[in-house]
């Protein structure tokens, strides 16, 4: 690695400041994201990154550039960042790294290093989506306060580890445990901060697809996704994708932490879930947890221009476990809408990418968008679904393409 | 190889000065950098603009308060929150 890349990255507040200011903007910067969104967020570098679209600073947060979604697996160094705190572990601190399994329901506490847990339990792999929980937040009219996310707040990449259920079991989940808490190795500024930590429901921590990984696309674990090892539990937004993960504690309560009883949560019974998340619903609100049914076009970027001869649409669909069915794409503002052609299918978490030619076109204008349908016949919004935090944003994106 | 990757534990205390300079010129500007500055770069204030209304902007300091235990006086949060509204808050 090369010293500018370090220094372009969060090793000293000025240092990556400067560098940051002197970075390109975006090739294209969504119009309907924020006035200051747009004035703010330029291309800039993480160590072991490309450039990827920097909305935040500190802690960091930044998104992946809409065209790597031509490709229905995200590489590495693509992949969106994503910090709800600023002290994040130096890959010094996580070097003796060993995960502890606790809590009051465990039949016997136990601590595993690396080695330890690689050589105890299967290896299984899943390809799925790691998506935010506010990710297209940007892209809502009227705006909510958050982090003003277009469309890149995700991933799809094949996660290997080992199932957190095999790990549950090794321990033993005494009578009476109801959720799995989980917390990593990143941490609040100031202590008076809660720290990051969440749980799933007891149900949901034992699905067979959830796991603990240690690699990412065939490749260790980025250290800004999550190295060592992260939760990856497919079908859910990415809050419960623990990073670092450093404890995991079967508990016979309720987890009391800020991040789960009162941030990310929408509005009770808004969206529809196959498996609630009973013990931290209340009257008002339950916690966000299943994906809603997406696309986003990769290609062509929007206001490009285009020739009579047409241009071909690629892009990703993805939903919360159903798998995609169908993606139509229009390219005469909805006035009609044809199937997209699919790829392959990497599996049900997975994206799914799909394409679709134009064939020959009339001059001027041509609006395109694209709508996917999945196995459960669930279908992308036709407009927001409005909640506090700007949560499931899945209303088709339309993008313009100059045809002379 | 790997120490290169300096991520380091984040404990900043303070905003550079480069940072503070980002901000709009105006009253309370140094305050806004010195306390909303501790835990979070500034560019979420622009991130977040010009779009947030007086209360929305004042929601958003209580929960840095109360939910996220900022310790910032009354006085101190009035002059935060008319800072953001001047400066980053919605147009009337």
């Amino acid at each position: 690695m090369l010293r500018r890349d370090v220094v372009a990255g969060l090793g000293t507040m000025a240092a990556s400041f400067g560098a940051a200011k002197a970075a390109d903007k975006p090739i294209r910067m969504n119009p309907h994201l924020p006035d200051g969104t747009r004035d703010e967020a330029s291309m800039a570098r993480l160590p072991g990154k490309q450039p990827l679209i920097r909305l935040t600073e500190r802690p960091p947060n930044y998104e992946t550039p809409i065209g790597v979604f031509r490709d229905a697996i995200t590489p590495n160094d693509r992949f969106f960042v994503r910090y709800h705190l600023a002290g994040i572990p130096s890959m010094e601190n996580l070097r003796d790294w060993s995960l502890s399994i606790g809590g009051d329901a465990a039949e016997h506490p136990s601590r595993f290093t690396m080695a330890e847990l690689q050589k105890s339990f299967k290896s299984e792999e899943v390809t799925a989506v790691c998506q935010c929980s506010g990710n297209q937040r940007g892209l809502s009219e009227p705006h909510v306060p958050g982090v003003q996310w277009g469309q890149g707040a995700m991933g799809s990449a094949i996660w290997r580890g080992v199932r957190l259920k095999d790990v549950l079991q090794k321990v033993g989940v005494r009578n009476g445990a109801v959720e799995v808490w989980f917390a990593g190795a990143d941490r609040p500024v100031m202590a008076a901060t809660p720290a990051f930590h969440k749980s799933l429901p007891l149900p949901m921590a034992m699905a067979d697809d959830v796991l603990i990984a240690t690699s990412m696309n065939g490749q260790p674990l980025p250290p800004l996704n999550g190295y060592p090892a992260r939760l990856i539990v497919p079908g859910w937004t990415g809050t419960y994708w623990m990073k670092h993960l450093t404890s995991v504690e079967i508990s016979t309560k309720p987890q009391p932490n800020f991040w789960t009883r009162k941030a990310y949560r929408v509005p009770a019974g808004m969206f529809a879930v196959d498996r609630p998340f009973e013990s931290q619903q209340d009257s008002a609100t339950w916690p966000i947890t299943e994906i809603v049914v997406n696309s986003a076009i990769a290609e062509p970027l929007d206001g490009t221009r285009g020739t009579r001869a047409g241009f071909k649409v690629r892009g990703v669909a993805w939903d919360r476990g159903h798998g995609i069915r169908s993606v139509e794409v229009t390219f005469d503002a909805g006035k009609t809408w044809r199937p997209a052609v699919l790829g392959q299918d990497l599996g049900k978490y997975a994206f799914r990418a799909f394409s679709l030619a134009s064939g020959m076109l009339p001059p001027g204008p041509c609006v395109v968008s694209a709508r996917a349908v999945s196995n459960a016949g669930e279908s992308q919004a036709t407009a927001l679904v409005r909640n506090p935090a700007g949560y499931h944003n899945n209303v088709p994106q339309t993008l313009t393409v100059m045809v002379a | 190889m790997i120490r290169m990757v300096v991520l380091g534990m984040l404990l900043m205390p303070r905003p550079a000065l480069a940072e503070t300079g980002t901000l709009a010129a105006g009253d309370g500007r140094d305050t806004v950098a010195a306390t909303c500055g501790t835990c979070h770069s500034l560019d979420y204030i622009r991130m977040n603009a010009p779009f947030l209304t007086p209360d929305v902007w004042q929601a958003e300091v209580t929960k840095m308060r109360v939910a996220f235990g900022a310790p910032i006086d009354d006085d101190v949060a009035a002059e935060v929150q008319r800072y953001l509204n001047a400066h980053y808050g919605t147009k009337p």
